[in-house]
């Protein structure tokens, strides 16, 4: 499995991260070299399993459908790298 | 003068109800300690006000009798842990600045038992790594390094500050987490004792995700008994994490009693991996003849799945990692990179490209890989079949015996650098851990002895599901048969 230029680019998109044009081929190549080694799994014959999505045999709970939380905002924008007037602020996205 | 920081978390148990010294004494001299270890980089943040306020905490609930277990108790907490109103990185830059308005809960437990918080221990960046070298802070040094040599040695990873903190004195004990082998690693590196509990017994609420189904926290000690008293008071059941158990603990101190009288251990014969060296391989030998004299029948057994485990691992955990990490955009904390005149999606992929470093944008992208349309069955789906393979594997292993031993790692801690050129030679670091971490079993590393340059060498045992109790009690006979009690010379 070669994971080519293209390939890498579109999965930095599909990811959100910027990657400079130098960083394309080196990324492609280590990429290659990873997926190449896990390959091998393919070898495992896998007819009839289940795929193992948590390992615990445990039930998700049900609680009361009741408020118990809530009233921080000030809290939850404290940490926001730019809040205005009680909101998270963003670049403008629509025009 | 006693040398406080030189105690274990039992003896400072009995020396604070004895009133041999105070906690303000104890906490006053491992801020100190901390303050003289800065060369080995393990913290991130110190917090003596924090250790100190515990402290004068403790001694109170002493004088009144009301003291919990860990009262004057200071430890070190890996960044990966909210407590509240400290900074917490994750050991990533894309978390500079950000200070938690909550608590974990693993860290609430801790401090209602009375211990005291030094500060914020260094780690892989987004616990992805074996070596600390990831973090955006700058690697832990090992405050081990080989005979006769002054070459910078690796912590391990990626619990390598709460490692280094144990080994070298500066944090009673530590929180760690693992999710292939970041608290047992490091442990075994740096002579000390680490556990993995079975996945769920310590709540994930308030601890930075990396891969929500291997991520486990446990506790980082300088003996047996000491791990036992932290996960004592650190696992519990919390309805805050839907993926905790809600399964009584025993008394795990009361358990060392050394004694494997009835007990099968397993020898997984597809772990006598080639090219392991031969200090390890005769580690793992002793560690039998250790296990069959405290009355352990020793069996060989067969874990047929053991080599498919590290490449499903490289699937799963980065294809979870790429989804926890797509919070990290710049809109609600941490960083914000916003090029000029650019637009909300410029903002995202310039914060995420300025914020995670090489190793996490590799885990990003290889997990964006195996999920993506095309893919998805290949790759992400084939590593859940495989690891169902792989759990099976154990669940048979079981029939034939109650305990597993193998090496903790492969090797002993290596130089700084020496793996960083080739990602796939740092994963193999974690080919004795990853399995038990894919199947969610408990599993502890124990210090067994050193190899020919003078480095500790770890064993590990690994039980059945919820046996912490078991696992614990194997390693205490085999501390008590290694008698290891090496430290590492202090050069720092």
């Amino acid at each position: 499995m070669s994971v080519d230029a293209p390939t890498v680019r579109k999965i930095a998109r599909l990811a959100r991260l910027r990657l400079d044009e130098g960083e394309v081929e080196p990324l492609a190549g280590e990429l290659t070299h990873i997926m190449g080694w896990i390959e091998q799994l393919g070898e495992v014959d896998v007819t009839g399993v289940e795929p193992m999505t948590a390992v615990m045999p445990i039930a998700l709970r049900w609680r009361e459908d009741a408020v118990t939380d809530g009233e921080q905002a000030d809290k939850v924008l404290a940490n926001a790298p730019d809040a205005r007037h009680g909101f998270f602020a963003v670049p403008k996205v629509i025009e | 003068m006693r040398d406080l920081t030189g105690l274990t978390i039992a003896q400072l148990q009995t020396g604070l109800r004895a009133r041999e010294f105070s906690a303000r004494e104890v906490a006053g001299e491992y801020g100190a300690a901390v303050e003289a270890a800065r060369g080995l980089n393990a913290y991130l943040v110190e917090t003596p006000e924090l250790a100190l306020a515990a402290a004068d905490a403790a001694d109170a609930a002493l004088a009144s009798g009301t003291a919990g277990p860990l009262a004057g108790v200071p430890l070190g907490i890996k960044d990966l842990f909210a407590v509240e109103g400290v900074p917490t990185t994750a050991g990533s830059r894309i978390l500079e600045g950000f200070r938690p308005p909550y608590e974990s809960t693993v860290t609430a437990r801790l401090r209602a038992d009375g211990a005291g918080v030094l500060g914020k221990l260094n780690m892989d960046e987004f616990a992805m790594g074996s070596s600390n070298e990831t973090s955006a802070y700058g690697p832990v040094l090992s405050p081990w390094r080989s005979r006769g040599s002054n070459e910078a040695l690796t912590p391990g990873g990626s619990s390598g500050g709460s490692a280094a903190a144990v080994a070298a004195n500066i944090a009673a004990g530590a929180t760690g987490t693992d999710t292939g082998g970041s608290i047992r690693q490091p442990a075994a590196f740096v002579g000390i004792v680490g556990v993995k509990p079975t996945y769920g017994r310590c709540s994930r609420w308030g601890v930075v995700a990396f891969a929500s189904s291997l991520d486990q926290a446990g506790p980082m000690a300088r003996d047996v008994r000491d791990a036992a008293i932290l996960l004592q008071s650190m696992a519990g059941f919390d309805p805050k994490d839907s993926t905790s158990l809600d399964a009584p603990m025993p008394d795990l101190e009361a358990a060392l009693t050394g004694d494997l009288r009835g007990l099968r251990i397993g020898i997984p014969k597809e772990y006598r991996v080639d090219a392991m060296p031969p200090a390890i391989d005769a580690l793992w030998t002793r560690g039998a003849e250790m296990a069959r004299d405290a009355g352990a029948q020793v069996v060989e057994v067969s874990l047929p799945h053991t080599k498919y485990a590290l490449p499903a691992y490289y699937i799963i955990a980065p294809a979870e990692a790429s989804s926890n990490l797509a919070r990290y955009d710049g809109v609600r904390f941490g960083q914000r990179v916003q090029p000029f005149g650019g637009t909300l999606a410029d903002m995202y992929e310039a914060t995420r490209a300025a914020g995670f470093g090489r190793e996490v944008k590799r885990r990003i992208m290889i997990g964006t890989y195996v999920l993506s349309a095309g893919y998805y069955d290949a790759y992400y789906l084939q590593a859940q079949k495989v690891r169902a393979l792989i759990a099976r594997d154990f669940e048979r292993a079981w029939e034939q015996c109650d305990l597993l031993l193998t090496p903790t790692a492969p090797s002993a801690a290596f130089a700084l650098g020496d793996k960083s050129a080739d990602p796939i030679a740092m994963y193999l670091n974690d080919v004795f851990t990853v399995p038990s971490s894919l199947a969610g079993l408990p599993a502890i590393s124990v210090p067994g002895g050193v190899d020919q340059a003078g480095l500790p060498l770890g064993l590990q045992v690994i039980g059945r599901p919820l046996d912490e109790a078991g696992v614990l009690n194997a390693g205490f006979a085999l501390e008590r048969a290694a008698g290891f009690g090496a430290k590492a010379d202090r050069w720092w």
